[in-house]
């Protein structure tokens, strides 16, 4: 049994280290400046005033409403045309199909990095830089996620559809009604895991955003903590709202993100 | 379904061109016709005005290869992908082979611990160890000195400060991995483990002839993973460096700069677009071609007969 013991004591320091930042983080936020770089966890006059500031003379409000509304408007999009095309792919018959497979896959071998020069040149002419819509279209509707619905969908049995074709629904009343209410499960990882890759997203925002104002969250917190000198307590508060939401939603989603994450992996 | 009359056919599929329409749309102009034209752009000098373009043939590659500065900046990618892959994978294992050891509500609880950073934002990740590896004040080095060791200046020389990146990126991707490898180890049937104790193997046998050759898919993925996942690989590193290095980005001296940060300062600092095209072309080449290595070596099939 001793080497059972060594097992739970590396597994505990490992779970420390995993740990630790985010408590030093979570507590040095509460901190007032002249006790920030005190390495204690627990703040001796713990104060509001670093959230207060954050909140009133920053447009940190302002830039988690941008980073909202580009994952909740990316989920929206990601959710309706993933499930159509996985959809169509597993279930609907019609000349070409394989070739309009091969193409949507072929895109999940192009990293995204090798478009960002063109997606900026495409959103210069169109007038959308610095707009959500900017900061959204390369997103809409992932190969990945039209991979994981196609998937679902797949183990669908067809006499289903046929019967519901025979009670006279039309296609897409089949797909909204009959098929996609028996995919749930699905849904649920592919939104929970685009939202939380957009919440962190940090390369094309910051390419797309130039003005202050239509930041999303990460870029807020890297301009503000490059501006905020030694001011620990303000660059911890402002990582604490980049950080704790995501806890937070892992804590009651774990089932459901851990499950995508191994299918993210697996696939 | 084929006994039905033809117009029904035809109606599925014209449901299924409409349902396509769109997506196809957007597959083609945002996803497949950027990827071309990156190509294309590599062959150009840039210019704000159209007009003004000019192609210049593979000059934006050939001057790559005399940028002393790229250079440094390929240098350092490879450099972190093979200090970073094995540190990960190697890390991920035996955390998750710990783990397929301990009971099972220690074992979930733990896998969530040590996922839990995977969701939260690289940016405050790098933010929050950007203090916490202060040279004078931060954490880091208040343990180190508590344990009697030296001080480290971390990031704050270019000796440290790559391996030191690295480690973040470590610390904040190893959950994935270990995510992967329970799951590799818990479809290892238990009889192939009783059957090779039956014939008086322990230990370390057990591991190399019965966990590691059945993982090997599973290593497989985590290293291609590693090395060159959408947002986790090592090959595209970014968003830790750049913000771990704010002051001065791919500091000190050039010595934690990656080719995609060089792109970056490139195409969108000194708006040399054709020069940064040119360098995210070329690092696609690398990606492929180190990922199909991979694969060659890692991806061959196992099997228990």
């Amino acid at each position: 049994m001793k080497g059972r013991a060594i097992s739970y004591l590396i597994l505990c320091g490992f779970a420390v280290i995993m740990i630790y930042p985010f408590l030093w983080a979570i507590s040095t936020s509460f901190k007032p400046l002249y006790e920030a770089f005190s390495p204690n966890l627990v703040p001796k006059n713990p104060t509001l005033e670093n959230y207060r500031v954050l909140f009133s003379r920053t447009l940190f409000p302002r830039w988690i409403w941008n980073s909202l509304i580009v994952a909740v408007g990316t989920v929206a999009s990601v959710l309706l045309f993933c499930s159509l095309v996985g959809y169509t792919l597993a279930k609907l018959r019609f000349p070409g199909k394989p070739l309009v497979f091969a193409l949507i896959m072929s895109t999940l071998f192009v990293p995204t990095q090798m478009l960002v020069i063109p997606w900026y040149q495409m959103a210069v002419r169109y007038g959308w830089l610095d707009t959500h819509w900017g900061i959204i279209f390369p997103g809409l509707i992932p190969a990945f996620g039209v991979f994981l619905m196609r998937q679902a969908f797949s183990v669908l049995p067809n006499d289903l559809i046929d019967a519901a074709r025979i009670d006279g629904l039309n296609e897409f009343g089949i797909f909204l009604r009959v098929a996609l209410p028996l995919v749930r499960p699905a849904l649920a990882t592919l939104g929970i895991l685009t939202f939380v890759g957009n919440w962190s997203a940090f390369v094309w925002p910051l390419i797309v955003s130039q003005r202050k104002a239509m930041y999303t969250l990460p870029v807020g917190i890297a301009l503000f903590s490059g501006e905020a000198g030694s001011k620990w307590n303000l660059i911890a508060a402002a990582s604490v709202l980049g950080t704790v939401p995501m806890l937070v939603i892992f804590v009651l989603f774990q089932r459901l993100i851990i499950r995508g994450a191994v299918m993210s992996g697996l696939k | 379904m084929k006994k039905l009359p033809l117009g029904l056919s035809q109606r599925e599929a014209l449901w299924a061109y409409a349902f396509l329409a769109l997506p196809l749309a957007f597959f083609l102009f945002i996803r497949i016709w950027p990827a071309l034209q990156a190509f294309q752009i590599s062959f150009y000098q840039w210019h704000a005005d159209p007009s003004q373009r000019q192609f210049i043939g593979l000059a934006n590659y050939w001057r790559m290869f005399h940028d002393p500065r790229f250079l440094q900046a390929l240098r350092n990618t490879l450099f972190y992908t093979l200090l970073g892959v094995p540190a990960e994978v190697t890390f991920a294992l035996a955390i998750a082979l710990l783990l397929n050891s301990v009971g099972k509500r220690f074992r979930a609880l733990f896998r969530a611990i040590y996922f839990a950073p995977y969701v939260t934002p690289p940016v405050a990740v790098a933010w929050t160890w950007f203090m916490l590896l202060n040279p004078h004040r931060g954490v880091v080095n208040r343990v180190l000195v508590a344990l009697g060791l030296p001080p480290q200046p971390f990031l704050s020389d270019p000796a440290t400060a790559l391996p030191t990146v690295t480690a973040v990126v470590v610390w904040q991707f190893l959950g994935f991995h270990v995510l992967i490898f329970l799951a590799g180890l818990q479809n290892i049937p238990q009889m192939y483990y009783e059957a090779a104790q039956i014939d008086g193997a322990h230990g370390w046998r057990l591991f190399r002839y019965i966990t590691l050759p059945l993982l090997k898919p599973m290593i497989a993925v985590s290293v291609l993973m590693a090395t060159a996942g959408p947002s986790i690989g090592f090959l595209q590193l970014f968003t830790h460096v750049i913000n771990l290095t704010w002051q001065n980005p791919g500091g000190p001296l050039g010595s934690t700069l990656t080719v995609l940060l060089y792109m970056y300062e490139r195409a969108f600092g000194a708006f040399e677009m054709g020069y940064g095209a040119a360098i995210v072309v070329f690092l696609f080449f690398i990606l492929a071609l180190i990922s199909l290595i991979e694969f060659k070596v890692l991806g061959r099939k196992v099997e228990y007969r």
